[in-house]
């Protein structure tokens, strides 16, 4: 997802090498790089003239401070200035995110509009399981009678979700929500999700019956499902069921194909209505809130660090995971941690979408050769762990003083004595790189070390055999930025403390 | 005494801090993670097992070689419905034509006019290489627009027939395997494809080989009900091979000479889900030697350049032969046909312009390029 976008950015940020400083002129080809991904990428035409003559503005427009907050000098680059115009830009264009539902009405209603196949069915049910999770007591109603089994496919969502769901067969929509309110005044649901038909938006009889749900049941929430792959014909789509039914925000599906997100962009901008959720995956946990900062800084190739320790959050066990930290810096990372750290971190999704979300990593996304993110071959890297045994993967020398084992690993995962050998060495090599990063800080404090370290921004661009990545620029987003001590002021804070120690002692006596 | 309550208090204030940084210091070891595993599989990549990607254009020009029968005159119905479909927009569309078209030629009408195809999602490099042989000829002094607006459907024409070829269903037994992503419109297009099939004589049976989705056999089966098919189906859950095995069994047993192969929707980026694919035409091809005879990808018409990203990446994992523009009534203007056909020559056989069973068409390059300009 963005990719096509970073692409744009990055060029654009090498169409300025070298200049001291932004005029017209020299911004246009700037300017022309980022226009073709954001067509590229399906953002609408209008949007864009608009976009690029904003940040076209703002980066002439504003004065570069040359002085920092704190009276120090800070150097900023054109190519640095015109990427925080974009971000800012880009921010602004998604922002400001609001995922809060209403929920107050007795009971609360969410009724879902949008085309055909853009994935109501399925966001119903996400958004079931969540309320649910909530302590909300959700019911659904099934308000497409026309698609065949439409119905059906709402039944079996309720039936996973543990949702009940309310349906009349050959009763009209309109009438059908009206009875739902009873219906969950009744049984005791607090929350009424209306699952209505697909339709597209000059389609005037059924865009009038959408119209009519709405004055019958007057919902708290109601919310557009559209397809993120959506192309050109969002912002008219969106415009119109936003003037027919002022919808109160939106939803983005299917965001874990390969989408280019353009409609994202286009119909916050055309609307002015908030994404609610973004829709990832059939698996009906896989709702997810919107972060404009964290999609802007992915979107200009600065990763989304606090979006991927959002998820950390969710699937790392935090005192594993420090660990193993600790053993990777000192050298002592076995396979078995390897595994283990792996197998969690894996569930957040594809390494390749991983990986993009690493600030510093995604900068450079393009010289990591793409088979290298391939899940597969991760799986069979996987594999021949697998057939290591387990006093191999917790002291991986053992491969390595007693060669005799590689065959036999070999032999169990089906590949070649060469191809161990090679995982094996490279994770040796890994292993020794890890450590020297380790070194590098200074062993008793590293794990706090290497907190400054990634706060700075800096990632880990001092990590050798990674090559360099790009700068971050200043930009006020949410990455936590605290001011980092240097090495030097750390050390005199050990000896000043060290020295009061000594004081006391001698105090005591 | 009073030294020991300086320190404990420097403590409380430095405490907090060291909370903070907790979580980085786990965050470490899973970032530590990704990295290590990215340098792994380059070792296991590094041993030169490269595979190669099944080169598209080598499938799909292959076909394109096979004389293209020059098609006749559009059907006037044809060209008449499909701009009424495509009506409001797409009239705009030609009334935006009409208006650049009626200018002056310079640069702003070129950027314009790149412009309004880009709009209609027709793409960058579709785009440009429609304006190319304009520009080219604006350059050497062709001052008449009218003139230009013939090149522009000349050239737009002579893109969509090169790449042309209608569906053409086999006399005997024909299977025909449809995919596409998730709300594409698959499943209604087997059974408008089933209802115009068994209306003009042939034993149609459906395969409900989306066992993935929640009630997608209901709905296949409901198609069936309404178009005269028959249907094989598994429960929820079911391998979609077991679906397609039974279903070309119960086809040889029951006399059926066309089989049409439903599909769980899948996000083309989804490795395994695509690799499935290929699973289901070797359950195929095991029974009908030179099956699926057709493989029809289905795009929804108002997706954007994803479309292009769709049809490169399914025609890698299951050759197509052939492509379904679905929603091409909505206010969607379908540039992305020209893109499928500039980009990928793949030919566009089938559009889906309403919600009635026979509004699904054959497609005709003559009729679409009419109602486009």
């Amino acid at each position: 997802m963005f990719d096509v976008l970073s692409k744009g950015f990055k060029s654009a940020r090498l169409a300025l090498t070298g200049k001291t400083e932004l005029t017209e002129a020299n911004l246009a080809p700037a300017l022309r790089e980022v226009r073709t991904s954001l067509i590229q990428a399906d953002v609408e035409l209008g949007v864009i003239k608009r976009f690029l003559a904003r940040v076209q503005e703002r980066s002439l427009g504003d004065i570069v401070p040359l002085k920092g907050p704190t009276g120090q000098k800070v150097k900023v680059t054109p190519q640095d200035w015109f990427i925080k115009a974009c971000y800012d830009e880009l921010v602004e264009l998604m922002g400001p995110v609001d995922a809060s539902l209403g929920l107050d009405g007795q009971p609360a209603v969410i009724m879902m509009v949008g085309l055909q196949g853009s994935g109501k069915t399925t966001t119903t049910g996400k958004l079931a399981k969540r309320l649910l999770a909530e302590g909300r007591k959700p019911l659904l109603v099934a308000a497409d009678i026309y698609r065949p089994a439409a119905v059906d496919q709402l039944r079996t969502v309720g039936r996973k979700v543990g949702v009940p769901v309310f349906s009349i067969k050959g009763m009209k929509p309109v009438q059908l929500s009206k009875l739902a309110m009873t219906q969950a005044r009744n049984v005791g649901r607090d929350v009424v999700i209306i699952d209505t038909a697909g339709r597209l938006a000059i389609d005037d009889s059924l865009m009038q019956e959408v119209v009519e749900i709405k004055s019958a049941v007057q919902p708290d929430n109601i919310l557009f499902v559209v397809d993120a792959m959506i192309g050109q014909d969002a912002v008219r789509t969106a415009a119109e069921f936003d003037r027919r039914l002022d919808f109160t925000g939106f939803v983005l599906t299917k965001l874990d194909g390969d989408a280019r997100g353009g409609a994202a962009l286009s119909i916050k901008e055309v609307t002015g209505k908030p994404v609610k959720f973004l829709g990832r995956g059939e698996a009906l946990d896989q709702l997810e809130e919107f972060r404009p900062e964290g999609l802007a800084q992915r979107i200009l190739g600065f990763g989304d660090i606090v979006g991927l320790m959002q998820d950390f959050e969710k699937h790392v066990d935090h005192a594993e995971a420090e660990k193993s930290t600790e053993k990777m810096l000192q050298g002592r990372f076995t396979y078995a941690d390897f595994v283990k750290q792996l197998t969690m971190v894996r569930k957040m999704g594809p390494l390749k979408e991983l990986m993009a979300r690493m600030p510093g990593i995604s900068g450079m996304m393009d010289m990591i050769p793409q088979e290298a993110l391939d899940d597969a071959e991760l799986d069979r890297t996987m594999a021949i762990i697998g057939s290591m045994t387990n006093q191999e993967r917790a002291e991986p020398d053992l491969l390595s003083n007693q060669p005799g084992r590689l065959r036999r690993v070999a032999q169990g995962c089906g590949r070649t004595i060469d191809d161990v050998r090679a995982l094996h060495n490279r994770f040796l090599q890994a292993r020794q790189m890890m450590k020297g990063f380790g070194d590098l800080m200074g062993n008793p404090t590293a794990l706090a070390q290497a907190q400054r370290m990634m706060q700075g921004g800096g990632g880990f661009g001092g990590m050798p055999g990674m090559g360099g990545m790009p700068g971050f620029p200043p930009m006020g987003g949410d990455a936590p930025a605290r001011p980092s001590l240097t090495r030097d002021e750390k050390l005199a804070k050990r000896k000043a403390r060290k020295a009061k120690k000594k004081a006391r002692k001698k105090n005591r006596r | 005494m009073e030294d020991e309550q300086t320190v404990q208090t420097s403590m409380e204030v430095e405490s907090p801090a060291a909370d903070q940084e907790l979580p980085v210091a786990w965050l470490g070891g899973g970032l530590g993670v990704l990295v290590l595993a990215v340098v792994l599989v380059v070792a296991a990549r590094g041993r030169g097992r490269a595979q190669s990607a099944a080169p598209l254009l080598e499938q799909t020009e292959a076909p394109s070689g096979v004389d293209v029968e020059a098609p006749g005159p559009p059907t006037a119905g044809l060209a008449g419905r499909l701009r009424e479909a495509l009506g409001r927009s797409r009239g705009a569309l030609q009334a935006r034509f009409d208006e650049l078209f009626g200018r002056a030629i310079d640069d702003s009408m070129f950027e314009e006019l790149e412009e309004t195809l880009l709009a209609a999602d027709a793409g960058l490099p579709t785009t440009e290489r429609i304006l190319a042989p304009l520009r080219e000829q604006a350059r050497q002094g062709e001052a008449d627009p009218s003139v230009l607006r013939g090149e522009l459907r000349r050239t737009i024409l002579q893109l969509l027939e090169s790449s042309h070829r209608p569906l053409e269903p086999r006399p005997d037994l024909w299977v025909v395997l449809v995919v596409g992503v998730n709300g594409s419109g698959k499943t209604t297009t087997i059974g408008k494809l089933a209802a115009r099939l068994v209306s003009e004589g042939r034993r149609v049976l459906l395969a409900a080989g989306d066992t993935y989705r929640a009630a997608a056999a209901e709905q296949l089966e409901v198609w069936a009900e309404r178009s005269g098919a028959d249907i094989v189906r598994h429960n929820e859950g079911a391998d979609p091979g077991a679906v397609v095995y039974d279903a070309l069994e119960a086809a040889a047993a029951r006399g059926h000479d066309v089989v049409i192969i439903d599909t769980a929707g899948r996000l083309q980026t989804r490795k395994p889900l695509m690799d499935q694919l290929s699973k289901v035409r070797r359950v195929i091809s095991k029974k009908v030697p030179d099956g699926p005879h057709e493989t029809l990808l289905v795009v929804d018409g108002t997706m954007g350049q994803n479309a292009m990203s769709q049809a490169r990446q399914f025609n890698e994992a299951t050759p197509l032969t052939g492509v379904v523009v679905t929603k091409l009534d909505g206010t969607a203007k379908g540039g992305m046909v020209l893109g499928l056909a500039a980009e990928l020559a793949l030919p566009v056989k089938l559009i889906g312009i309403g919600e009635q069973v026979d509004d699904l068409r054959d497609f005709e390059p003559a009729a679409f390029v009419e109602a486009l300009c």
